[in-house]
């Protein structure tokens, strides 16, 4: 999408804000196990990016990584069905929540590890593009990630190759605790220019305002330019893990967050709309999250003595572990 | 017939794929110039796309070609030094290896990683002497340790060709080896596969990579005392237990020669392994490094924990004094 359209921005938006509220549902209830790191407050992020993305685009996901599967065009019900580890998921129950990937829409997985994605979707962009494919890649990364060594690495390699990645720099503030100003010497943006990639700030919570800044940049990029970096200042309006939902941390002072969620892509996004055209969308995303629920709890369990199914794409078994 | 060299049978196995498959390409450090010789005449005649010389990035090159692999590529990277696996320990454990089980199977990383010139160099001390193949096989990524020039050749060109990341140590102690071969004559080498160097019928030794030099060596001198069986297992992970279990049948005794640190090292899996299936007539021995050995420099230091030839004799004497 290169143009704007207000009403799939935000019914993406919501779709994504509905899916974390009805997965935090599952998570307390116990179907979705080992909790989720909820996109609560950042869904202009994704859905303002992948909105200016093909179906032949490939992205990288962080540990929150939802948004990005979901944005990027994966199917709700699956997804849904992978966070509560069932057959039916994206991953066949084999990823849940941080591994989530639909290669089929070029999603090459949430990834747990911080900074983990940038190198990773560089080379498979590289590696298309070498077979003569035209795609862009996106590594969306957090605030905590511009301190990892490995993705200042990749920053290095896909600038030095020109390949064509869209770093998305998604600071919401804290690296789990850590707020940006105890962690990030110099800055976000100074570091994706100290290898000459072109980089900019864009309001994260307004995604009309990064979808334009995505088109802008993917633009340059499929015109044969190497990579770039948008730092998308958003605001994460609910815990680092659900796991904050029990055990309050105290790192946010209350007035912050009130501040912080005052800007809500979900209204920002929604305000474009009629107030008819609004409640429409909302009444089909929850339609669909009714849907996505029911599909993602009948799904079945997996069978333990397929525990280690696909560990290994050769065919190669692994020995039991029983005496 | 002409003698084949280890090293050459490297360079041969790169360019026989190389010229096979368009998708294999190769990445590291100084191989333009090929500055461990395994390289050489490949950048003239495959051009700089396909080989591809880095800047020192371990970390992100090795996610790199993960990524180029979850595209369809199939890299081979090659690390100068053995230590640098521990420096991309990470990106091949909790990436490449990781992904066809955490997708669920919807990817392959058919990823090589060569390591022309593991273990000790002899004088390049303590942070380039490491031999951590124990360790990919304590993950389950696939090992292999070539003793011979044919298997050299045949092994890096399976792993070339398997659908998993597979580590290919070539052991310093090897690559000056040279052996007539019929070049005509080179052959995949099937992975998870042993060779029996050496028939004998009293004690079956296994021997990893160069030491099986030293073990056929020590079996020969013994001739006249003892029957020795060599077997290479070749592969690490996957073991060939079968082979393995059909000599120490036959033999009813058991020594291992293995360039690990004794704790967790493959050794100690070897031995295991055997006796909760065999009944031995003798307790089994292992000749090892030490238990977290560190090479210091000096020549004589740097032998003394290595498993040797002497250390081997007397492990097979004592052994076969024992029962």
């Amino acid at each position: 999408m290169t143009e704007a359209d207000p009403v799939r921005l935000y019914r993406t938006v919501r779709l994504i804000r509905r899916f974390e509220e009805r997965a935090i549902d599952l998570v307390r209830s116990g179907h979705v196990v080992g909790g989720i790191h909820p996109y609560l407050g950042q869904e202009g992020v994704a859905a303002g990016v992948c909105a200016a993305l093909r179906p032949g685009d490939v992205v990288a996901g962080t540990h929150r990584g939802h948004g990005h599967v979901l944005a990027k065009g994966a199917d709700p019900a699956r997804t849904m069905a992978e966070l509560c580890g069932r057959v039916t998921g994206l991953n066949r129950g084999r990823g849940g929540s941080m591994h989530a990937a639909d290669f089929a829409v070029g999603v090459l997985g949430a990834n747990a590890i911080v900074g983990a994605g940038g190198a990773i979707v560089t080379g498979a962009v590289w590696a298309r593009r070498r077979r003569g494919e035209d795609l862009v890649g996106v590594s969306f990364l957090g605030d905590g990630a511009v301190n990892e060594g490995m993705l200042l690495e990749a920053f290095n390699l896909a600038a030095l190759w020109r390949v064509p990645v869209l770093f998305v720099c998604e600071n919401n503030g804290y690296a789990t605790t850590m707020p940006v100003a105890g962690a990030v010497a110099g800055s976000i943006t100074g570091r994706a220019e100290a290898f000459g990639i072109p980089a900019s700030v864009v309001d994260g919570q307004d995604p009309e305002a990064v979808r334009a800044a995505t088109a802008a940049a993917v633009g340059r990029m499929r015109a044969g330019g190497g990579p770039e970096f948008i730092e998308a200042r958003t605001y994460r309006f609910d815990a680092h893990h659900t796991f904050e939902h029990a055990v309050r941390l105290d790192y946010r002072p209350p007035e912050e967050v009130a501040r912080g969620r005052s800007r809500d892509p979900v209204e920002i996004a929604g305000s474009r709309l009629a107030p008819d055209r609004r409640a429409e969308v909302d009444a089909s995303v929850e339609a669909e999250l009714d849907a996505v629920v029911a599909f993602a709890l009948a799904g079945p369990e997996p069978d333990p003595a397929g525990a280690l199914e696909h560990l290994y794409a050769s065919g190669l078994t692994a020995r039991a572990g029983g005496g | 017939m002409p003698r084949l060299s280890y090293r050459k049978a490297l360079n041969r196995a790169l360019a026989d794929e190389l010229a096979r498959d368009e998708e294999v390409f190769l990445l590291g450090e100084d191989i333009r110039v090929a500055a461990s010789n395994v390289t050489a005449g490949l950048l003239k005649r495959f051009g700089p796309e396909r080989v591809r010389d880095t800047p020192l990035s371990e970390q992100a090159f090795t996610s790199f070609a993960t990524g180029a692999a979850l595209a369809g590529a199939r890299p081979v990277v090659e690390f100068q030094i053995p230590s640098l696996l521990f420096l991309v320990f990470e990106q091949i454990v909790n990436h490449a290896h990781k992904f066809p089980l955490m997708t669920g199977g919807q990817c392959a990383v058919p990823v090589t990683y060569l390591v022309p010139g593991s273990g000790s160099r002899t004088g390049w001390a303590g942070q380039h002497s490491d031999h951590p193949y124990s360790l990919f096989a304590h993950v389950g990524v696939t090992t292999v340790v070539p003793a011979t020039p044919a298997d050299a050749y045949g092994l890096l060109v399976s792993a070339i060709r398997c659908d998993d990341p597979v580590v290919v140590f070539a052991p310093a102690g090897a690559m000056e080896v040279r052996s007539d071969v019929d070049v005509a004559s080179l052959r995949p080498v099937p992975l998870g596969r042993g060779r029996v160097h050496r028939r004998g019928d009293d004690v079956t030794v296994v021997a990893v990579g160069h030491l099986v030099h030293d073990a056929l060596a020590v079996a020969d001198d013994l001739a006249d005392q003892v029957s020795v069986e060599v077997f290479d297992p070749r592969t690490l992970y996957p073991f060939d237990w079968d082979g393995l279990l059909t000599s120490v049948s036959r033999t009813g005794r058991l020594v291992v020669v293995d360039d690990s640190n004794r704790s967790c090292g493959i050794g100690a899996e070897v031995i295991a392994s055997v006796v909760e299936r065999v009944r031995l007539h003798a307790p089994p021995r292992r000749v090892t490094r030490p238990d977290g050995a560190v090479l210091p420099f000096a020549p004589a230091l740097d032998r003394a924990v290595q498993p040797g030839r002497e250390q081997l004799r007397s492990a097979i004497q004592h052994l076969m004094k024992d029962g």
